[in-house]
């Protein structure tokens, strides 16, 4: 019976004027929002959880405060030293402290010249071990730094794939970084974080001469014994610091962030994100169930005859009902099926895009089919919802009056 | 086996229209026995309360004041689901308008009330073909109702008004829109009908085609002039 209804509201559809399919151009634009974010937001999710999971949770990144406050010139930003970094690898619970560097360079191979980041991986071995296996480095052609790899270096994927020197770039290949000549033994794989696709390593002591770091450094990664204990290792560093430089609380010129801190900062913009498409996706649905309800008003009005001689047929008033709710969530669900096809063209659109602009398969584009389902059935019941009253009104009208028209 | 008997009996009914301050007296005090197999015509002009009458006896509209017995049945306390079943049932409509559905073929038009009566979808097709092409519609199925002509569209209607088989067709004006000759088509079949046991009442004024009923009624300012 219910299939029956189903048809007759299919063969009412096919006559709808362009003017009712107009006024759903809100579940259009609702449902693609929905199911855009939602896609994206998959997508971007597992991308940002790649960039962070690279660091693992047992790391605190210790850096300088970005901005200093007073005038101009007071507040000369002191830069992270050997000492900070002697005095936080005697906190409790640290393992190690290393010094990172993160520089641009200038790289120069087939007579061009390029600027690329440049950064450092340890001499030594275990800390060397624990950067490639935290940051899940691995290689695609040759292999990654060992010790006492000078004038060695490791180049990220896109040298490999772009061939931003105009050259192919092979392990083997020498090229000239700051002026010194390196040779490539390793081509790093694709990676979730975007930075190191993009990047030089070589280990300390080559980075440093290079780029004459003297004792400063940019940042200090510091490995604590028990990742659960990150939190209260992060506030002994800021405690030693602090006393080290003869700070008060708030007045810190350094940072010490812990893994939680870095997603909590990331998350927030996120949700901030997703809030604000959520409302557009909101309004546009209410924009476009009004614009359902108004369609379906007319429709009554336009029908009133067609309902009056159902009746006469021996149509009951739930009979009308059912033929009128089932019709306006078939055009929920048309404008359904077109929004999550509008949004996956979205999603899938940005995704190739910004794995063009940078370089890697940063965001995955996915299409849950539960997201589908979900989209396809809200948007008939939105239908059903807002075409309520208009089929309640069908339903009622007295069979002698309707057949007047 | 033909029944014998009255089936629809108007006692004493009344249908009153209040607009704003004046009433309208549709049909005003009618009382009419209809039996079984009865070729029965209501004529009078327009605004006599011919149609109106129709809606009452067809279960469409509720008198007044009065009682409308269909089949020992008093109609007029019924709820409207009661009502529907009865009308899909008992009684088979055709309209000056044909009132097709425009957006159901042929075929779909002629299943619609035995949907309603929860037939089987194979079983109403079967009963719906059949019906067409012994109306000569055989060709036309699946024709939307915009593509077909005025008289097919009308036998299409009657096909529909004897879907669901019922006792009493009824019929408002079923000529109206028809050249003569279709129109005379359309009374010949209702005459063949009631000869085959229906209960037929039509609406018309034009006398040349209630000639072709037993029984003539007049209708004028709700009242019946004849008997």
């Amino acid at each position: 019976m219910l299939l029956d209804f189903f048809r007759l509201g299919m063969s009412n559809l096919r006559r709808r004027k362009l003017r009712a399919w107009l006024t759903m151009i809100g579940i259009f634009i609702g449902i693609a929002a929905v199911v855009s974010l939602i896609s994206l937001g998959q997508g971007l999710e597992n991308a940002i959880t790649g960039q962070f999971a690279s660091m693992g949770t047992d790391v605190l990144t210790v850096q300088n405060a970005e901005t200093g406050f007073g005038p101009p010139g007071s507040t000369a930003i002191t830069k992270l030293n050997e000492h900070d970094l002697k005095v936080i690898e005697g906190v409790n619970g640290v393992e190690f402290a290393l010094p990172r560097y993160i520089r641009t360079a200038r790289a120069e191979f087939n007579k061009v010249v390029q600027f690329s980041t440049i950064t450092n991986v340890p001499d030594t071995q275990v800390e060397r071990e624990w950067i490639y296996s935290s940051g899940g480095l691995k290689t695609e052609q040759g292999r990654l730094l060992k010790s006492g790899d000078y004038g060695k270096i490791v180049v990220g994927q896109s040298f490999g794939a772009n061939n931003i020197f105009g050259k192919e770039i092979v392990v083997g290949k020498k090229i000239l970084v700051e002026g010194r000549e390196f040779e490539i033994v390793g081509v790093l794989k694709t990676s979730s974080n975007f930075f190191l696709n993009n990047a030089i390593l070589m280990l300390d002591s080559d980075l440093e001469e290079v780029m004459e770091t003297g004792e400063e450094m940019d940042l200090i990664v510091v490995k604590v014994d028990n990742p659960d204990d990150a939190e209260a290792v992060a506030e002994r560093i800021r405690k030693e610091l602090r006393n080290d430089r003869n700070e008060k609380i708030g007045e810190e010129d350094f940072s010490v962030q812990t893994p939680l801190d870095t997603l909590k900062t990331v998350s927030t913009i996120l949700t901030a994100i997703q809030i604000v498409v959520a409302g557009i996706a909101a309004i546009s649905l209410i924009v476009g169930g009004v614009g359902i309800a108004n369609t379906m008003f007319t429709s009554v009005l336009e029908r009133r005859q067609e309902i009056g001689t159902m009746k006469a047929v021996g149509a009951k008033n739930e009979d009308i009902l059912t033929v009128f709710l089932i019709e306006s969530g078939l055009l929920g669900l048309a404008g359904g099926i077109i929004g999550v096809a509008i949004g996956l063209g979205i999603s899938y659109t940005v995704s190739v895009v910004a794995n063009i602009a940078f370089g890697s398969e940063i965001i995955a584009f996915q299409c849950p089919p539960y997201l589908v389902a979900f989209a396809v059935a809200f948007s008939f019941s939105l239908g059903v919802i807002f075409g309520a009253i208009p089929s309640y009104q069908a339903s009622r009208l007295k069979p002698a009056e309707a057949l007047r028209g | 086996m033909m029944k014998k008997g009255k089936i629809i009996e108007l006692k004493n009914v009344h249908k009153y229209y209040n607009l704003g301050d004046s009433v309208v007296k549709a049909v005003d005090g009618v009382d009419v026995t209809i039996n079984h197999g009865d070729f029965v015509a209501i004529v009078g002009p327009s605004g006599s309360g011919k149609s109106t009458m129709m809606n009452m006896v067809g279960a469409l509209d509720i008198a007044t004041k009065g009682d409308i017995f269909l089949d020992e049945v008093n109609i007029e306390h019924l709820p409207e689901s009661v009502l529907a079943q009865i009308r899909g049932k008992k009684i088979g409509f055709i309209f000056q308008t044909f009132n097709l559905v425009p957006t159901l073929t042929a075929i779909e038009n002629v299943m619609l009330p035995m949907m309603f009566q929860r037939v089987p979808y194979n079983e109403r097709r079967k009963r719906a073909k059949e019906l067409l092409e012994e109306i000569g519609m055989g060709q036309r199925l699946n024709h939307l109702p915009n593509e077909l002509s005025g008289g097919e569209r009308q036998r299409v209607a009657i096909c529909r008004a004897l879907a669901n088989d019922p006792e009493v067709i009824l019929a408002d004006e079923p000529t109206g829109n028809l050249d003569s000759k279709r129109g005379e088509e359309v009374v010949e079949m209702l005459k063949k009908f009631s000869r085959e046991g229906k209960t037929i009442i039509m609406v018309t004024h034009d006398m040349e085609k209630a000639r072709y009923a037993d029984k003539i009624y007049r209708l004028k300012d709700g009242k019946i002039v004849n008997k």
